[in-house]
């Protein structure tokens, strides 16, 4: 298993490398991603039509086109975009976009569409009957949201949100497309390099799927935690 | 306004931003490759990258005093990268060619190698030759001309793979479309694995790909067939892209090169890389 | 954009669109059909076959589908002799069909859950109602559980299909020139970036859109009863 060694003749620790830049890019992308589903679902539930039609259309749009599209046009256009907006505001110089600021975007941009109908159903899954509880209580919007809302649409959002993880984990592999060194692309390198694609396409397939499951652990041990105390039928 | 000039218009006035910014500077220079050509450019198995290109860069750099920065970046998007700025210059195997020289400048040649077809040792077309040894497009007349037709004759119906986004894959568009069936793959090295799956017939890439690959233990199965292709599509050898409003840094690397050329620096590295002189006239 | 540059590229990609409205349709039926199997599989008292079928879900369900399909394409390279012993290689030296396996295992983890589910949700009741009137097994497969699966099962399967239309994209990384590759092709000979992508897009969300509207009418159809405008589900499970 020499092709397989660490050290500068087997492909041991660049793949282990790729998995770090693997693990980096979903957890920027997911992060990124939370952001803008809360985003999102604060515009989809909005009281105003028009803002509303925006939140449909971002994850109507996002969801219906494929990842890998949005990543290529990211990838060849975005570049040009972020600096042809940068000098409307007299910004000229070079704006530095590597591939992993690409994919982050990308990714984030994706899961976020998901994320946001996750957020939006929790958000609804709270009785109205504790809002109004709450409001009679005399308590402010900021302390409603802090006290009631918060508590519960995390608690709800969870196991959707564990999906969309997964999701996002996977889509990672897609980055590779545009030049990113995560585990496809090494597998990808080290596969023309040694002539033994199957060694290492079956090697990168383990490796997402240790993640996958280390990171499914820790989603059910924080759907526990936020579960302690509710009453189970 | 035509969106083809649009989004060129958009992409020379970044360039023209960027340029100005560093006009009459460039004492550092960014330089994107590909890392998957070899020996032009790869990766070893300690992820750094090297090839002809790589110690061709670094001489070239000292020569203008500059301190330079390699970036790896995928084919297919190498020209648009260096048009929206993320790096200055294309040192990647790149023929010069008139399609490329409308969306960017070149400077002169400092490579040239023909472009060969590849066949594995058990294919039917392993013993393939045509009467000339060398076709140069740019001039077609008898001899050439039945060159060609033995080339279609001897791969009506086959599949061809071929790179993404090459001058290759231009000339097997021009010359050979309807005959034989094209594929194009992402990068050189997976079009290598299909052709060792006996999935494409035959496989059209440089001479200068091709000789040490077919050296080392990877191309034991492999064996050149047919005339080397030169001129027409194929342009006029290998040049550092660079955008168009930076005629400073073309002249820059010009004088580089002349100077490379004239005391056998280029000469050495491709015999080195290459096993043959693969450096332009 | 310049009418020229639609009526020069629109062709191409329609062409293009043509090759995935073949990959997406023929991965689905067969997806479908091993699904069924597999979760009967899953459903089944014996360990053996319970376990074969969970272990296949969880494969494919937890690897992305782009390292699916570089194992089964470039992967089944390493081993050609293998595969033309066996007489498989005529199948597998062809992208296409690689891009039809890899497809098909993937749709068919995936809806193998949705099936499982549909059944599982079946009321036990209604099982022993039928057969307490004497059904036989097939007959109480046919007339009670999958009618009443296929209906609970229906929404979750609708966002498959879209997935499967976006999943079929990847095909282009294999040299399968479907409406991405062509795509991707005409954006590296003519460098004209955003609207060639925005067609593409576009014209994947007409699919999409088309294929929304298609589930919904059918949910209708087979419980108008229930109906009510629901809201379609979350399209979460890839």
């Amino acid at each position: 298993m020499g092709i397989l060694s660490f050290g500068d003749g087997g492909w041991g620790d660049e793949m282990l490398l790729g998995a770090l830049m693997t693990i980096s890019v979903a957890v920027a992308s997911f992060a990124f991603g939370l952001v803008l589903g809360v985003g999102g679902a604060s515009l989809k539930l909005s009281r105003l039509a028009p803002v509303r039609v925006l939140g449909d259309a971002y994850t109507t749009i996002i969801r219906g086109i494929p990842d890998l599209l949005i990543i290529y046009l990211l990838f060849f256009g975005g570049n040009g975009a972020v600096m042809s907006v940068a000098r409307l505001f007299g910004y000229t110089q070079y704006i530095e976009l590597n591939a992993f600021t690409v994919g982050v975007f990308a990714l984030g941009v994706i899961s976020g569409a998901y994320s946001t109908e996750v957020i939006r159903g929790a958000v609804l899954a709270v009785p109205t009957g504790q809002i109004e509880a709450a409001k009679a209580a005399g308590m402010n919007r900021l302390l409603i949201f802090r006290r009631i809302m918060v508590p519960q649409v995390a608690r709800f959002a969870l196991p959707g949100l564990g999906n969309v993880w997964q999701l996002t984990l996977k889509d990672t592999s897609l980055i590779s497309v545009i030049g990113l060194v995560e585990i496809m692309r090494t597998a990808s390198v080290a596969s023309g390099s040694t002539r033994e694609p199957f060694t290492f396409y079956l090697l990168a397939a383990l490796l997402y799927m240790l993640l996958a499951s280390f990171s499914n652990r820790g989603f059910n041990a924080a759907e526990r935690w936020a579960n302690r105390g509710v009453r189970r039928a | 306004m035509k969106i083809h000039n649009l989004a060129l218009a958009v992409g020379a006035a970044v360039a023209l931003a960027a340029g100005t910014a560093a006009a009459g500077d460039w004492s550092k220079i960014r330089i994107a490759t590909e890392g998957a050509y070899a020996p032009w450019n790869f990766t070893d198995s300690s992820g750094k990258l090297v090839g002809f290109e790589l110690d061709l860069a670094k001489d070239l750099c000292e020569r203008m005093g500059s301190e330079c920065e390699v970036v790896a970046q995928a084919w297919e998007g190498i020209i648009p990268a260096l048009q929206a700025g993320k790096y200055d210059t294309i040192i990647a195997g790149m023929s010069i060619t008139e399609k490329r020289m409308k969306v960017i400048s070149f400077t002169e040649c400092y490579a040239a190698t023909p472009a060969t077809f590849v066949v594995t040792k058990d294919s039917p077309s392993a013993g393939f030759k045509t009467d000339l040894e060398a076709i140069n497009l740019a001039e077609v007349s008898g001899d050439e001309k039945t060159a060609l037709d033995a080339i279609k004759q001897e791969f009506k119906g086959k599949t061809i793979g071929v790179q993404v986004a090459t001058t290759h894959l231009n000339f097997l568009n021009e010359y050979l479309a309807g005959e034989v069936e094209i594929r194009s793959y992402d990068t050189q090295e997976n079009l290598d694995l299909d052709l060792d799956a006996g999935r494409v017939d035959a496989a059209l890439a440089a001479m200068s790909y091709w000789k040490p690959l077919l050296e080392s233990d990877k191309g034991k199965n492999m064996v050149v067939v047919g005339p080397g292709l030169t001129g027409g599509p194929f342009g006029a050898g290998v040049g550092v892209g660079i955008r168009q409003d930076d005629k400073d840094l073309v002249a820059k690397f010009d004088e580089a090169i002349a100077a490379a050329k004239a005391d056998g620096t280029i000469s050495k590295l491709a015999v080195q890389w290459f096993g043959f002189d693969a450096s332009c006239k | 954009m310049s009418i020229e540059f639609i009526q020069e590229v629109l062709p191409r990609l329609l062409g293009g669109l043509l090759l995935t409205l073949q990959i997406v349709p023929l991965s689905l039926v067969l997806g479908f059909a091993l699904a069924v199997l597999v979760a009967l599989m899953r459903l089944s008292p014996n360990l053996l076959l319970s376990g074969l079928a969970y272990g296949y879900v969880y494969v494919f369900r937890s690897t992305p589908l782009l390292v699916q399909i570089f194992l089964i394409y470039y992967g089944s390279g390493q081993f050609r002799s293998f595969f033309q012993e066996i007489g498989l290689w005529p199948v597998l030296r062809e992208a296409y069909w690689c891009a039809i396996i890899a497809l098909t295992l993937n749709t068919g983890a995936y809806t193998s859950e949705i099936i499982r589910g549909g059944i599982q949700s079946v009321p036990w009741g209604q099982i022993e109602a039928a057969r307490a009137c004497g059904m036989s097994r097939l007959l109480l497969f046919r007339r009670i559980i999958f009618p009443v699966a296929i209906r609970q099962a229906l929404p979750a399967y609708g966002n498959e299909m879209i997935l499967m239309v976006k999943s079929s994209s990847l095909a282009s990384t294999i040299t399968i020139m479907e409406l991405l590759g062509v795509t991707r092709q005409i954006v590296s000979e003519t460098f004209v970036v955003f609207p060639t992508f925005a067609m593409a897009g576009a014209i994947y969300l007409s699919i999409n859109f088309g294929l929304t509207r298609g589930v919904q009418w059918l949910e209708r159809r087979l419980s108008p009863d229930l109906y009510r405008p629901r809201e379609t589900g979350d399209a979460i499970a890839h």
